[in-house]
């Protein structure tokens, strides 16, 4: 649109003109002018200020999650390129000790007389059953830390799943308002539980119990982690279906009612099938949490490496493992730099299975919900 | 079937509904005569559509709601507290303002209803939806993608793709409250020859802010005004020789 200015006295006479073409908005004398509407927008600073200000905050965190990436990208590249410090022999480890001096400085890493120490670090070493990253013969095979996450968090959803899910049902269309208004923040509260008190609570009280109770051979195993794990899940679960329960339209539940259909049956077959997408991305987010929740596991899984088929066997999951070791690794050592890669493959997870979830429910559920 | 085809089929004695303090209806009396077309007309607010609803007991999804008197199906008093609401509304079914499809397939939004009734033999399914899309006068429409969204049939379709899932689980009295006030022309039209149909088979009652609809499609209309029926009669009768001065204004469209 063209911008012309307006005369801000219309019965001036000849008002000026810009473009001799378009004739200038001045109505007919016969109808009285009461405001005319100057085209002259006002720069407003406080507007202007906000809005930028609010930007900039959104950049800054989007900035700051990509630099996260960037540097434990980086502690890890040097794995792929062969150039790794050596591991101190356990007959050296004064030598090679480090602890004192200031980590940060990159050029003490970059020193040409530790050059001599890089040896050459084969990464299919990291594709192996035994982790065992501190011994004379170091292995950093990651399958068996691999297999403790999944383990854990597959008892983690299966139990949180059902639970936040019908827990959410619960709230949504069943429950009468005064437990509706008391339930959602108190489940939400257990969200805001800090990890360590539910670990602690998970290898002082809850592994006895479950002992007693299963007679498991290991007092902390996969399955006591995956329990704890569960309390942690079971409000980001509930939460986010509980949304989607509730966005469902009411028109549905009661063109089911007056179908003649029974209040479970409502909502078993009308309400949870429209709130799919939702609950699966809650259930994404359950997934995302108990995949790199490190306290819980830290300390209600007994942490040993064990590659084994059963669930109550002890496990050691990789956020854990980062957890144990990172305070004590050599600055720059393969050890440290592996587990940097293991942070890597945390964030590459967590990051591609969003991607394939938000994929699935954009391509799939939207299609079939939308009705394209 | 029935000896006397025009006896009341719905009739309700004295209901007061409230909501929470608010007084929505005010001691309604009505007989809605069975294979005939009710017509519930009145300005917004008057307590109509509160009226329709309190037919099938959907009130009951709805905190809040107090209600006093009784409202008979087929001379059973349906807040009777051993009427199961369940029965009730497969015997009253409804059809909605706004259509309000399932997020299924259309094979699956008229199956939902005969399913969860128990109804699981394939052949007798498929016959049933057939006979149901039929008689809601769409199948002609649908009949090749039986197996698509029913969300991407246009708003006039769903509708009657909604009326076809009522009459899939074969009800008695069909409620319709506006069915096609968020319709166009043609597809209302359809829906009033749809109602026209009907009513040999169901006892209907409907709510709308239409003047002309009413006047077309119903046999006997309630003038509703803030929660009381002003007058009740046949729909000629209430057309062109109101009792009522209110009825008549607001019949030729001087308030309202």
């Amino acid at each position: 649109m063209r911008i012309l200015p307006v005369p801000a006295q219309p019965d001036q006479g000849t008002p000026p003109t810009v473009n001799p073409q378009s004739t200038p908005p001045v109505p007919p004398p016969s109808l009285p002018v009461r405001k005319v509407l100057t085209m002259k927008k006002p720069f407003r600073a406080g507007e202007y200020a906000i809005e930028k200000f609010i930007q900039s905050v959104a950049i800054i965190s989007l900035v700051l999650i990509g630099l996260i990436f960037v540097f434990v990208f980086r502690e890890a590249y040097p794995l792929f390129t062969g150039k790794v410090l050596a591991a101190a022999p356990q007959a050296q480890v004064e030598e090679a000790e480090t602890y004192g001096v200031d980590p940060g400085a990159p050029d003490i890493v970059e020193a040409p007389e530790l050059e001599q120490n890089q040896e050459n670090f084969k990464p299919s070493s990291l594709v192996g059953p035994s982790w065992q990253p501190v011994s004379l013969d170091p292995k950093f095979g990651l399958w068996s830390l691999l297999a403790g996450s999944l383990k854990v968090t597959l008892i983690a959803l299966l139990i949180a799943g059902p639970v936040g899910i019908f827990a959410a049902l619960y709230t949504s269309n069943f429950a009468p308002k005064w437990a509706r208004e008391g339930m959602k923040p108190a489940i939400e509260i257990l969200a805001g539980f800090p990890s360590v008190v539910v670990g602690f609570f998970a290898l002082v009280i809850m592994a006895s119990l479950l002992q007693n109770i299963f007679g498991f051979q290991y007092r902390l195993n996969a399955f006591v982690g995956g329990v704890a794990m569960a309390l942690a899940v079971v409000p980001i679960v509930y939460t986010v279906s509980e949304d989607a329960l509730n966005a469902v339209p009411k028109v549905m539940m009661e063109a089911s009612l007056a179908l003649g259909a029974t209040r479970w049956e409502t909502a078993l077959f009308v309400i949870l099938p429209s709130a799919t997408p939702g609950i699966f991305a809650a259930m994404i987010l359950g997934f995302g949490r108990a995949f790199g929740e490190t306290m819980i596991v830290l300390m209600a899984t007994g942490n040993a490496a064990l590659l084994t088929a059963s669930l109550t066997d002890p496990v050691r999951t990789l956020s854990a493992t980062i957890g144990a070791e990172m305070a004590e690794v050599v600055f720059g050592d393969t050890h440290y730099r592996v587990l940097f890669f293991v942070g890597a493959l945390l964030f590459m997870i967590s990051f591609s299975l969003n991607a394939v979830a938000e994929f699935f429910v954009r391509n799939r559920l939207m299609k079939k919900f939308k009705g394209a | 079937m029935e000896t006397a085809p025009h006896y009341a089929k719905l009739y309700t004695k004295d209901l007061h509904l409230h909501y929470g303090p608010k007084h929505a209806l005010k001691g309604i009396s009505l007989d809605m005569k069975a294979y005939k077309v009710t017509a519930l007309i009145g300005p917004s607010g008057c307590g109509k559509s509160t009226f329709l609803r309190s037919l099938n007991r959907m009130n009951d999804t709805i905190d809040n709601v107090n209600i006093k008197g009784s409202v008979f199906v087929d001379n059973v008093d349906i807040y009777h507290k051993k009427v199961d609401e369940v029965q009730l509304r497969k015997k009253v079914g409804m059809i909605f303002q706004k259509s309000n499809p399932f997020p299924k397939s259309i094979y699956d939004n008229v199956a939902y209803g005969p399913r969860i009734h128990g109804l699981r033999d394939k052949a007798k399914l498929d016959e049933l939806v057939e006979t149901s899309l039929r008689r809601a006068a769409i199948w002609d429409e649908v009949k090749d993608e039986l197996k698509k969204s029913a969300l991407a049939l246009s708003g006039g379709q769903q509708q009657r793709l909604c009326i076809a899932r009522a009459l899939a689980v074969e009800p008695e009295v069909l409620l319709m409250d506006e069915p096609a006030s968020a319709l166009d022309p043609i597809a209302t039209a359809k829906i009033e020859e749809l109602i026209y149909e009907l009513k040999t088979t169901y006892t209907i009652v409907i709510v709308t802010h239409n003047m002309q609809q009413a006047a077309r499609v119903s046999d006997y209309t309630a003038f509703f005004y803030m929660g009381s029926v002003v007058e009740f009669d046949a729909t000629e009768r209430i057309f062109t020789s109101p009792k009522e001065k209110q009825t008549e204004d607001y019949v030729t469209g001087r308030f309202g």
